[in-house]
């Protein structure tokens, strides 16, 4: 019975995630009382290890092959394998990234589990962990518990734990070795890249104006901009909206965007899906302007006004101008 | 080229939502439903794949009777036909068990590709696609913006995080779940909707497809979120509304 966390690098460097994940690991590890164990797969990453042996566990596994370099699905997928056979922990956690959406659920198919996805907390019941998880886009939570045997396999969300509580201390590293077969690889990766310098940084921007689908039409998107101009804001959007080209993609706030903290966050039309509140829920001050009285984006906020857009954000555009003047 | 777009019925967004007396799941009853918007992407991505390269799109999916629905928009969208896995209760099964019975129905067919949408807007696990591709021994790749065919392969370009990408190059057959805003989606045409009355949908019942097996994950409860902030709501009409927030902006968070 142990709890495995796997860390997340990429070519040297670490995603941060990783210690948020640790930090949720070495908790669940105390309140069931099970050793906490720790793994980094990649191909020359001692000094990685080295770093995470700085942290309180009962070991770090280096897992180190050639065939790692470059992240696979396969190879990530046969690697952990090996080492959760050898291992044999009751839980395995990993932070919720793109790469662990990528082969977490392969890796969980071949024990006969499913990963319990996008976890945002976990409470012990009855010495066994309950996983809550959002549904329907935010709207509803759901407890979720594995059955049977485990291995279990579970992935945390951004900024659900936190990193700065992480247990400092000395761990062993033991090097893992899986002896990957490089014929079993299929996928070719080439190497990352991005569409074009970014024009607009949102990351430095006081006040942030950000729409959503309760604009309905690229017509409206004057509506908002009125508002941004009026407060000196930067305008911003969910992700919908950039994707019909309502607004250009560098202007997107999210999982797949940017992740912003200004001191006033407007949300205008923007229901609240987890893959925008990832990236906006560090902002000082959070204000919702929206229809629904249900929408999540109202759990978040400071500040609410529930009704149409189209009537409060023009009211809102001469209250502001009068304040200003 | 074979594809098969996996596609799932949801409520549609904005739907109000009522948890059930077992409490364990929504109320139904009411409820209108639509095709889990990413699979809407998957479909169109695979109507432009065989537009240029020829071939057939099925689409495949689990769901009760009412999926009917959104199985006859795919098909006057552009499938040619269609598979409906006669599954009543869906949500009793994980991912795992509903991945079985995709896998059973799409194995019979043999196709090149499988697309699916890289996430429901239900459950959210994000990974049937690549359980599907695990079952059937096949190679996959998740979070898909573009896709390429090539001799007995596919290039594809895969979203990562912070606004990167890369390309990805695998052979076929090959599972990818689609991402959302891919390119842009078609509405049906009335020849199509005609159309779609004559095509096929075969009707399948899980049994014959996988053996029934305990889920690996339950939900056990669902709940409206505590709200972990309190929210001031700003009452009144517009004009009001907008004069209480403007105050607050100036006065408290003072920004103005």
């Amino acid at each position: 019975m142990s709890i495995l966390v796997i860390l997340e690098q990429r070519g040297g460097q670490w995603n941060r995630m990783s210690w948020e994940t640790l930090a949720a690991g070495q908790q669940f590890g105390a309140a069931l009382g099970v050793p906490v164990e720790a793994a980094v797969a990649g191909y020359g990453i001692g000094a990685l290890a080295a770093e995470a042996a700085t942290k309180k566990l009962g070991k770090i596994y280096a897992v180190e092959d050639e065939l790692l370099e470059t992240y696979t699905a396969d190879s990530f997928s046969m690697a952990l394998e090996a080492l959760i056979r050898k291992v044999n922990p009751a839980l395995v956690v990993f932070p919720h990234t793109y790469q662990v959406r990528d082969f977490a659920p392969k890796l969980a198919t071949r024990f006969s589990q499913v990963l319990i996805s996008d976890v945002i907390s976990v409470r012990m019941e009855a010495g066994e962990p309950v996983f809550v998880r959002l549904l329907f886009q935010g709207k509803l939570n759901g407890d979720v518990r594995a059955r049977g045997d485990g291995p279990h396999f579970a992935s945390l969300q951004a900024g659900a734990w936190r990193a700065d509580q992480v247990e400092s201390g000395s761990s062993p590293v033991e090097t893992f070795t899986p002896r990957l077969d490089a014929s079993a690889i299929r996928q070719r990766p080439e190497a990352p890249f991005r569409e074009s310098a970014r024009a607009v940084d949102l990351t430095a921007a006081e006040i942030i104006v950000s729409v959503g689908r309760g604009i309905k039409e690229k017509e409206n998107i004057a509506v908002v901009e009125e508002l941004a101009k009026a407060l000196g804001a930067e305008l911003a959007a969910s992700r919908p909206i950039c994707d019909a080209g309502w607004l250009p993609m560098e202007r997107q706030v999210g999982s797949s965007g940017q992740t912003v903290a200004p001191k006033v966050y407007l949300a205008v039309g923007i229901s609240g899906a987890i893959q925008h509140l990832v990236g906006m829920k560090g902002a000082k001050t959070i204000v919702a302007i929206n229809k629904d009285p249900n929408a999540p984006i109202f759990e978040v906020a400071d500040y609410g006004i529930v009704g149409d857009l189209f009537e409060v954000v023009p009211a809102l555009v001469e209250e502001v101008k009068k304040a200003k003047s | 080229m074979k594809i098969i777009v996996a596609i799932k019925q949801v409520p549609l967004r904005d739907s109000p939502l009522r948890v059930d007396p077992s409490g364990k799941w929504i109320q139904e009853t009411g409820l209108s439903f639509e095709i889990n918007e990413p699979d809407a992407y998957a479909l169109e991505e695979a109507l432009q794949l065989k537009e240029k390269h020829g071939g057939e799109v099925v689409a495949l999916c689990a769901g009760p009777a009412r999926a009917t629905q959104t199985i006859r928009e795919a098909l006057a969208k552009g499938a040619d036909r269609a598979i409906h896995i006669d599954e009543e209760n869906l949500a009793a099964l994980d991912t795992l068990g509903v991945a079985k019975l995709l896998t059973g129905a799409a194995k019979q067919e043999n196709p090149d590709l499988i697309l699916t949408g890289l996430q429901s807007d239900d459950l959210g696990y994000g990974q049937t696609g690549v359980v599907v591709a695990e079952l059937l021994g096949i190679s996959h790749s998740t979070i898909i913006m573009q896709v390429d065919v090539q001799q007995g392969a596919i290039r594809v370009k895969r979203e990562l995080e912070d606004g990167w990408f890369q390309h990805i190059t695998m052979p076929l057959p090959a599972v990818l779940t689609i991402q959302s805003g891919i390119s842009k989606l078609r509405y049906a045409t009335l020849m199509g909707i005609k159309k779609a009355k004559t095509k096929e949908i075969k009707r399948v019942i899980p049994a014959e497809l996988s053996a029934p097996s305990a889920a690996a994950a339950v939900i056990e409860r669902i709940y409206l979120p505590p709200k972990s902030k309190q929210t001031q709501i700003l009452e009144g009409d517009a004009k009001t509304a907008a004069a209480k927030l403007v105050e607050k902006l100036k006065f408290e968070v003072r920004v103005l």
